[in-house]
């Protein structure tokens, strides 16, 4: 069952790279997006069913990242059959294999239950990504591909030798690298090659993340890459790469080692949401900023782990949000890109105007991102936000609400001066309009978001209380 | 005994070249020095390995072949065809980073010590130089300006990432060979796609002309 999972898309990928024309090779990707979907959900509600001798299955906090992913690559599917037909004179002929590698390769990430195959998995998904981030083929493209590749490389390295130290920290007469071996035998591990190993794995997998200060490839990433790529790597790698954190962060409790990761967790998340907060004032490229953002809410996600109890399952609830409405301003932000024919705040004015659906999705999504009511985000921040007050982290709270603060104002300037007004005549006038099959995919998931403020769907809930109550228990 | 005192001879070896990486000014000294201690890295293996299977034996032939003839043969060709400068450009010169790489060695076997380790492993000398090496690899990546001497440097890295995979090697040689090949391959993959459109789009492999990105 989940080899089908993880070989449907590696399989979709070898059908796009034979078929021959670049007009209907992207339909591939929402029939892909659409059977991944379908399998996913039958996947979850059949439980774990462990295949491969144990070295894949689905454990709760996977079954929520699975869902995300795969919900989150049927929307940019189908956005993204829309976008192709702006760029025929781009070939698509490596662009959609990859992106169906990345969904196969991420779905390894969160299915994979062996130390050492999350490590392949991860490092499989960095180099499948690298070719996308490639697409537009301009200098600025190479550059923002070359820093991803040597950034994301090395983290990985590091990874792997932290992966090696935690190998060796369990070193003992049964050596299988399983993480529910690795969480029995925790308790005996030695406690410093483990303390190491988990800064290691911390700063390499947080390097996946974007979490500051690891965090320089992002910025460039998101804004030369194509804003479906930005909206499936600010939501779906980046919550791979968390979920691997917190299954080294699940380790590190089970061996009694708890509190000396929590904090160096809170660290990292307050970091990254105080650097997000300072590069997102005054910046003039959107794309950009919305990789600032991304970088502030990998912070608040290691943050609600960091601060344990009801924030894990904030965490968890957080990382849903974020990436559907993520999903919301990459697209949307894309095609506002594509009708001004710029990114930069000074050439972008009256938004609403010219793609009047486009502009109102970002504006909407801005005030979901940044937590206003009555989107999801407001709802697990605030739970990770009372979280902190509970635990008497008064500092904590009361940090994160004023850096929240600041990104609002920050990025709300740039936002309300790009939706509003009205287009200038002259400059940037492109023949792009919203259409339908822009436009609907960042409407449903904005919906989405709408709902999770709301009301979180009762199967929902069910999931995201196992994966916490998963993380919690000791064994 | 004697296989230890080998090993860490070995071990020596790949520090004094971490030290001579960091104080060359030419880029083929630097490959062929990144060369040589993939070389020794893949003996090293041999003379470890109590139980030699022929995992073990391609693993280490692989090694060799790659890191000492394949990726210096790719980088000679991207400093050809890119006509590069022969000269390193270091933005720490190279007096400090030398100095630098000799204090991380230090403070590697230090941290090294205060490190357990099994009862075989304990007259090995691998720690540290896992460690020192890393952080020559670091040092090479973050004070270089050449997109090669970059890639370099992210060899080197691995090659100290390698260098601890020893003292699992036999513990858990699926891990340690898979984590060697998956590293081996992006090196390969760094290293040629990256030179190659670089190559074309800017004719330099200069990463200071690739600052149109920064805030």
């Amino acid at each position: 069952m989940l080899l089908v999972l993880i070989a449907l898309p590696v399989l979709a990928a070898g059908v796009a790279a034979v078929l021959p024309s670049d007009r209907v090779r992207p339909y591939v990707l929402p029939l892909a997006g659409a059977a991944h979907l379908a399998l996913t959900v039958e996947a979850i509600a059949a439980g774990r069913h462990p295949s491969l001798g144990g070295w894949l299955a689905l454990d709760p906090p996977g079954r929520v990242v699975l869902l995300l992913l795969s919900v989150l690559f049927a929307i940019c599917a189908v956005y993204a059959v829309g976008y192709l037909r702006y760029r025929r004179e781009l070939s698509n002929r490596v662009f959609v294999p990859c992106l169906l590698l990345f969904l196969g390769m991420t779905t390894l990430v969160v299915c994979s239950q062996h130390l050492g195959l999350m490590w392949v998995a991860v490092e499989a998904s960095t180099l499948a990504t690298a070719p996308l981030i490639y697409f537009n083929h301009t200098p600025r493209s190479i550059e923002a591909t070359w820093k991803y590749l040597l950034v994301g490389s090395v983290g990985i390295a590091l990874a792997l030798l932290g992966s090696l130290f935690l190998a060796y920290a369990s070193l003992g007469e049964d050596s299988s690298l399983l993480f529910g071996d690795l969480l029995g035998r925790a308790a005996h591990m030695n406690r410093s090659w483990l303390q190491v190993a988990f800064v290691l794995l911390l700063v390499g997998y947080g390097t996946k993340m974007g979490l500051a200060p690891m965090h320089s490839w992002k910025p460039d990433a998101y804004g030369e890459a194509p804003g479906v790529v930005g909206a499936l790597l600010a939501g779906g790698l980046t919550s791979c790469a968390f979920l691997a954190l917190v299954r080294v962060f699940h380790i590190c409790v089970a061996a009694g080692e708890g509190e000396y990761a929590a904090r160096l967790l809170v660290f990292f998340g307050l970091f990254s949401i105080a650097v997000a907060a300072v590069f997102m004032v005054g910046q003039r490229d959107f794309k950009r900023m919305l990789a600032y953002s991304s970088i502030e809410h990998m912070g608040i996600l290691v943050l609600g782990v960091g601060l344990g109890g009801l924030g894990v399952f904030a965490s968890f609830l957080h990382m849903v949000n974020n990436g559907l409405t993520k999903a919301v301003l990459f697209l949307a932000a894309a095609n506002i890109h594509r009708a001004f024919g710029s990114k930069s705040v000074d050439e972008v004015r009256g938004a609403m105007r010219r793609v009047p659906l486009s502009g109102t999705l970002f504006l909407l999504g801005f005030f979901a991102i940044t937590g206003s009511p009555p989107f999801g985000p407001f709802v697990s921040e605030f739970l990770i936000v009372s979280r902190a007050f509970a635990a008497d982290r008064f500092l904590v709270a009361g940090g994160v609400l004023l850096l929240l603060l600041v990104v609002f104002t920050g990025m709300g300037r740039t936002v309300l001066v790009m939706v509003q007004g009205a287009p200038s005549p002259e400059g940037g006038r492109t023949s792009y309009r919203d259409g339908l099959l822009t436009g609907l995919p960042a409407v449903f998931s904005l919906a989405l978001v709408l709902l999770l403020g709301l009301h979180i769907p009762a199967p929902l809930e069910a999931l995201l209380r196992d994966a916490a109550g998963f993380l919690g228990r000791m064994p | 005994m004697l296989k230890v005192s080998a090993i860490n001879l070995l071990l020596v070896g790949v520090l004094l070249l971490n030290l001579f990486m960091l104080g060359t000014s030419r880029i083929r000294a630097l490959i062929q020095a990144a060369a040589l201690q993939g070389v020794v890295l893949g003996v090293i293996p041999i003379l470890i390995g109590a139980h030699r299977d022929w995992n073990a034996g391609l693993i280490a032939i692989a090694t060799i072949v790659l890191k000492g003839s394949v990726i210096p043969q790719m980088l000679y060709r991207a400093l050809r065809d890119a006509q590069i400068k022969r000269e390193v450009e270091p933005l720490i010169g190279f007096v400090p980073t030398m100095l630098l790489g000799a204090l991380g060695t230090l403070l590697s076997v230090a941290f090294a010590s205060g490190l357990p380790l099994e009862p075989q492993h304990r007259e090995l000398l691998i720690v540290p130089a896992s460690f020192s090496t890393v952080l020559t690899g670091f040092l090479l990546l973050t004070t270089r300006i050449k997109a090669i001497t970059q890639a370099i440097g992210y060899l080197v890295l691995e090659n100290g990432i390698f260098i601890f995979g020893m003292l699992l090697v036999e513990a858990m040689p699926f891990l340690v060979e898979i984590g060697v090949l998956l590293d081996l391959f992006v090196g390969i993959f760094v290293v040629s796609i990256i030179i190659h459109h670089i190559n074309r789009e800017f004719a330099s492999l200069d990463t200071r002309r690739l600052t149109s990105l920064k805030e």
